[in-house]
């Protein structure tokens, strides 16, 4: 084989390091399948919960994976057992892979113990996205949400996490907040662990 | 008085499946700019067949005493055109941001049906957008 010689060869692939992967990917080429997703989503249900739902399965599966990559390439095989610490990995680790930047913000909820929010002025997946009025309240981030709500459960910390459109002042467009709410035992467990 | 008159996108059968009027001048109701879109069609193809010249893609400037039409047509058939004041600069590079708006926000967003009206939020704002900034520029002359 031409060249052979020159690439060190791996007995076991175990041993090869894992590839840094490929830093950016066109954004056009996925805003069209992403598009494509959500309208074969569309032909799938019968009303916009489901459609939803839909989504955030897909995302699901999306941060299933990412966590599992992450956690291996970045974190040298270890992952965060407390609660700030994955929070902080999802907004800045995981956003920075997925999106090329940290979050905008990551709040806590003033009203209730166990709820978090990531806000972003645009996310990226709703770049090119106009959600018809006759849709309510519906956002294609719902698919973000799963990303989320999958890293965090396969780390071990059950959420509930939705994404909600919310009118800032002053500006045209309404940012996106991913809503996450904590299981109760997630809570338990860091109240223990002091 | 702005020079840009109105602007019109017709998918590939001829029928409207955009139109903005920007200014007072020229106002059209959706009757006569549907008629207008579908006429545009008509003459465009029609030129094709009566060109002398081989390999006519159809007119891009239609000029007549009180406006001048110019028309940029898409490789999938789609037509953009702008009605606006004789003698306008620069409508050819705005047509083209115009397709590549119309190529960002509307045919990425998954709500849009092909070929039929553009009903999207985004695609309104960039375009009132461009067609500001291009006046701007305009009076700025």
């Amino acid at each position: 084989m031409i060249g052979a010689g020159k690439i060190k060869q791996y007995i076991n692939v175990l041993d090869k390091p894992l590839s840094k992967g490929k830093q950016e990917v066109s954004l056009s080429a996925f805003a069209f399948l992403f598009s494509e997703l959500v309208q074969y989503n569309q032909t799938q249900v019968d009303n916009i919960s489901e459609l939803e739902r839909r989504l955030e399965d897909a995302g699901y599966a999306v941060g299933a994976r990412v966590l599992e990559l992450l956690c291996h390439r970045e974190k040298g095989n270890r992952r965060e057992t407390r609660l700030l610490g994955i929070l902080s990995f999802v907004h800045s680790t995981v956003w920075k892979v997925l999106f090329g930047k940290v979050a905008d913000s990551l709040e806590k909820g003033t009203e209730h113990e166990d709820e978090y929010m990531i806000s972003e002025k645009e996310l990226l997946i709703n770049r090119f996205i106009s959600t018809p009025k006759d849709m309510g309240a519906f956002n294609c981030g719902a698919f973000v949400a799963g990303i989320v709500r999958g890293v965090l459960e396969n780390a071990g910390f059950p959420a509930v996490v939705t994404a909600h459109f919310v009118p800032v002042e002053g500006q045209h467009r309404p940012r996106t907040t991913i809503l996450i709410k904590f299981d109760e035992e997630v809570l338990q467990r860091e109240a223990r662990l002091g | 008085m702005a020079a840009i008159f109105s602007l019109y996108i017709i998918n590939k059968s001829g029928g409207l499946i955009f139109y903005k009027d920007c200014g007072s001048t020229g106002r059209m109701d959706t009757n006569d700019s549907l008629r207008l879109a579908s006429l545009w069609h008509s003459m465009h193809a029609i030129s094709q067949q009566l060109s002398p010249v081989n390999g006519c893609t159809g007119i891009d400037l239609l000029q007549a005493d009180t406006f001048d039409l110019h028309c940029f047509q898409s490789l999938t058939g789609t037509k953009f055109f702008v009605v606006c004041k004789p003698g306008t600069q620069h409508m050819e590079a705005l047509l083209k941001h115009i397709y590549e708006l119309y190529t960002d926000y509307v045919l990425k967003n998954p709500f849009y049906e092909i070929e039929m009206p553009i009903r999207c939020e985004l695609f309104d704002i960039n375009l009132s957008q461009a067609v500001q900034r291009e006046s701007v520029i305009l009076l700025g002359r």
